[in-house]
């Protein structure tokens, strides 16, 4: 039914200049598994960025755990460098009710206490049900709530959007 | 009418209970293991602690005496957040003649989430299970001679971890393996995970032919059944076997059966050797072995926290 059409690509350097912004000297990049893991490691290389992105699971603090239970596929959190003390930009490839980035935070509190995390996202498609908000967002669209979408990774690297109707 | 459903599982084939590993499909197998990877490395984290199971209540029932289970079960269920409850049973109402569902359906009414049970008879957590609440989760901490589910999970979590795959290994198992729990639930869980060849070393008393069923070579020489092994688990002699007439004495079962470096180097050059543990130290086990590089016993313990920690979160997030 979608006739919107979202260029992952092409935004993807928009999230670059965001991610620019948005950095504080010495700080660090953290994707939420897995689309935002591939975006982080897409802008950490744009950059040209020290060192390695680190990759956070929300897996271990979902709110959905009670009625969904254990999600289990996902790699585990991988953060290569002190969370104490770090200014944080954490990549997510979509934004929708907020509840992963409120998992992703708590996950990565649970390594210690940053100086900043900020948010910035390649698509902010509203549906809010948390108070929060990115600090960048490469594209805002509104979909229906069915439907579903999500950042697909081709073999060679190439990023494209998935949409797909409902569960 | 279709086969009974395993009372493990529910409807969608979900894991619910963890009470055997016998029947269950390889695919739970793995979600397990792969589930504990990713806890694994809660242990390094500044907060060792994930909600998962925040506001549960785990009863520890313990009716035979483990410290060591009970406090790797202890450990996991805190560090998914759940209120963690021991129960000395053997000391407290069951000598006062309760009936085990009388305890049960008293600890119901508590509000408990889950029962780590430890039975001396087999199938006593399928009872439990049986009778609880749908709400109420059951794994089986060892019952009887039956099974000893998380032990076998974290052989092969252990296993994993050392040789990546199970296609082609070879796999020893040495000692009392007629009266082991852990051998039992290591074959059932062996077999399922596609381990080409699994041996049984032992005397005849303690390794029956009958155990060939189970689709295990059994060898009652040690040099023949441990020759080019990738993995050799080392089984607990039990001590009152000794006084029956199973065996002649413990001196006699090392000579034959313990593992020593000579017999060790027997088997492949990266074999690892595991054990349940606790260990008898010159009854099953050199020391120079259970110290040796090639050992993993103390592995075993931490992948062990992990392993029950993903029984737990996973159960725990199933409805029946």
């Amino acid at each position: 039914m979608s006739t919107l059409s979202l260029d992952a690509e092409s935004l993807c350097a928009d999230l670059a200049v965001g991610v620019r912004r948005l950095l504080r000297p010495g700080g660090v990049l953290v994707g939420v598994w897995s689309g935002g893991a591939w975006l982080a490691e897409r802008v950490q290389r744009t950059l040209g960025l020290p060192g390695e992105h680190g990759v956070i699971s929300s897996a271990l603090h979902r709110d959905d755990f009670g009625s969904r239970g254990m999600s289990t596929g996902a790699d585990p959190t991988r953060l290569p460098f002190e969370v104490e003390g770090a200014h944080i930009v954490l990549i997510d490839d979509v934004l929708y009710t907020g509840r992963t980035t409120r998992a992703a935070i708590n996950e990565l509190f649970d390594f210690g206490r940053p100086a900043s995390v900020a948010l910035a996202v390649l698509v902010d498609r509203g549906g809010r049900e948390l108070p929060i908000q990115p600090d960048h967002s490469a594209a805002r669209i509104v979909l229906p709530p069915g439907q579903r979408l999500r950042l697909a990774r081709s073999e060679a690297g190439r990023l494209s959007f998935d949409f797909k109707e409902g569960d | 009418m279709l086969a009974q459903r395993n009372p493990q599982l529910n409807a969608h084939g979900e894991l619910i209970h963890l009470l055997s590993i016998e029947g269950l499909p390889r695919a739970v197998l793995t979600q397990i293991l792969d589930t504990a990877g990713s806890f694994l490395s809660v242990n390094d984290r500044e907060v060792k602690k994930v909600p998962l199971l925040r506001g549960k209540s785990v009863f520890n029932l313990f009716f035979e005496n483990s410290t060591r289970t009970r406090t790797t079960f202890e450990i996991a269920a805190k560090r998914l957040s759940a209120d963690v409850i021991n129960l000395d049973i053997a000391r407290s109402s069951t000598a006062k003649g309760e009936s085990l569902l009388d305890t049960i359906a008293n600890l119901s009414a508590m509000h408990a989430d889950m029962f780590v049970v430890r039975h001396g008879e087999s199938g006593a957590p399928y009872l439990i299970a049986k009778h609880c609440a749908p709400h109420v989760h059951v794994v089986n901490a060892g019952d009887g001679r039956h099974a000893h589910p998380t032990q076998g999970l974290l052989d092969m979590y252990t296993i994993r971890h050392y040789k990546k795959d199970f296609s082609g290994l070879t796999v020893a198992i040495v000692g009392d393996i007629v009266h082991s729990r852990v051998a039992r639930s290591d074959i059932h869980a062996l077999t399922t995970l596609g381990v080409p060849e699994i041996r049984a070393v032992g005397p005849k008393t303690l390794v029956p032919g009958d155990l060939r069923e189970m689709g295990v070579r059994v060898c009652h020489d040690m040099v023949e059944g441990i020759r080019g092994a990738d993995v050799i688990i080392m089984l607990r002699l039990q001590n009152e076997r000794m006084s029956g007439a199973l065996l002649p004495s413990a001196g006699e079962f090392f000579k034959n059966y313990g593992l020593t470096p000579e017999k060790l180097a027997l088997a492949k050059p990266d074999a690892i050797v595991m054990h349940p543990g606790p260990i008898n130290r010159g009854v099953e086990i050199d020391s120079a072995v259970a110290d040796g590089r090639q050992s993993v016993i103390l592995p075993q313990v931490t992948f062990g926290i992990a392993v029950r920690m993903a029984v737990m979160s996973i159960i725990a997030g199933n409805n029946a």
